[in-house]
């Protein structure tokens, strides 16, 4: 079998989706998002539809792999975070615990240096909740997944 | 890594295409993206060269359909295929689930194929994975040229575990969309291993 398998329950997500409704409103930010380092979204805060989340989140999590490729070449264990400034609107990135990614968008109506002090403080709230969240062997057994059958993954091609 | 959203009721999995230079990985996706409903993908984004060789990657999100309520929702990627790349392509093998490996069936790329394979299972096996374990599919690619190698020798050359294979000739969309059933069959079936514990 290949890795294992992230799995984001209900309430998992409610508390990420607090965490980043706080640093939201703290950070007088345009949006949140917590993103897996496959460059899939976790959970997200603040305007909606302001971006394709989707593509948001594979391209970033491109770029953190780049980064953290290049901190390695250069001897570093990581490099905290990035920050790419447009002229209206800015993303401020970074990693939480090692295994998520946290982008803040945001516009003039905040600065870097709010959104940097904001994003430490949530940083430390969201790497406890996402230590929390299971990975398959924990609540998955009798889960309905585990119930798939091979006529269930047949007929999705059967159409 | 596969992802469970319970709250969104997705199951998110990733899929790599992986091959030498020029052997049709970005076709594939091209191909995908033109025929599947437009309700049923994202958009298609291509990190290339001017020339518009692969740079870093191609990125597109389908959604296949709906399996026990849960939208399942695949995430292909391609990597870089020329030689030099190697540190991207280690990067987006990452946390994948399934690999589409595209041969070129030309008879001057045997080597390449060759190279590229064992590339792959390098690569796999620095993340702690062996590739006879993780789902695993070999497109034979552009079967409709005149110097194309038979299968059985490809297969001999490339394919001592017989792993699923299938032909193609992505330029024309031939055999793309089996290819994809293929893996993603794989990796629901993998998937469902884990979740039955």
């Amino acid at each position: 079998m290949s890795h294992r398998v992230l799995i984001l329950y209900e309430e998992d997500q409610r508390r990420l989706t607090g965490n980043l409704r706080s640093l939201c409103a703290g950070a007088k930010s345009r949006a949140v998002f917590l993103i897996d380092k496959n460059g899939r979204l976790l959970a997200q805060a603040g305007e909606a539809d302001v971006v394709d989340t989707t593509t948001l989140a594979s391209l970033t999590a491109g770029i953190v792999a780049a980064t953290s490729g290049l901190a390695q070449l250069l001897g570093e264990r990581e490099f905290s975070a990035l920050v790419h400034e447009g002229a209206q609107e800015s993303l401020h990135v970074s990693m939480v615990a090692g295994e998520a990614i946290l982008v803040v968008l945001f516009d003039r109506q905040s600065s870097l240096g709010l959104v940097r002090l904001r994003v430490k403080k949530a940083a430390e709230e969201i790497a406890r909740t996402f230590a929390t969240i299971g990975t398959q062997g924990d609540r998955a057994a009798g889960d309905e997944l585990g119930q798939i059958t091979d006529e269930d993954i047949e007929n999705l091609f059967s159409a | 890594m596969s992802f469970i959203n319970y709250a969104a009721r997705e199951i998110n999995c990733k899929v790599v295409y992986y091959g030498p230079g020029l052997c049709g990985k970005t076709t594939n996706l091209q191909q995908i993206y033109a025929r599947v409903d437009p309700g049923a993908k994202g958009k298609l984004i291509s990190l290339a060269t001017e020339s518009e060789r692969t740079l870093f990657f191609d990125f597109l999100p389908l959604e296949l359909g709906n399996i026990r309520g849960f939208k399942t929702r695949f995430h292909l990627y391609t990597v870089p295929g020329q030689v030099f790349y190697d540190a991207s392509r280690k990067l987006i093998l990452k946390g994948t689930d399934g690999v589409i490996f595209v041969a070129d069936s030309q008879l001057e790329r045997l080597e390449s194929n060759i190279e590229s394979l064992e590339n792959l299972e390098t690569n796999l096996h620095d993340q702690g994975l062996d590739l006879t374990k993780t789902p695993f599919v070999i497109q034979y690619n552009k079967r409709d040229l005149p110097s194309a190698v038979p299968v059985a020798d490809l297969q001999a050359a490339l394919n001592p575990r017989n792993a699923p294979w299938f032909e193609a000739t992505a330029s024309t969309g031939a055999g793309v969309f089996e290819t994809l059933k293929g893996t993603a069959k794989l990796v629901l079936n993998d998937l469902k291993q884990k979740m039955a514990g």
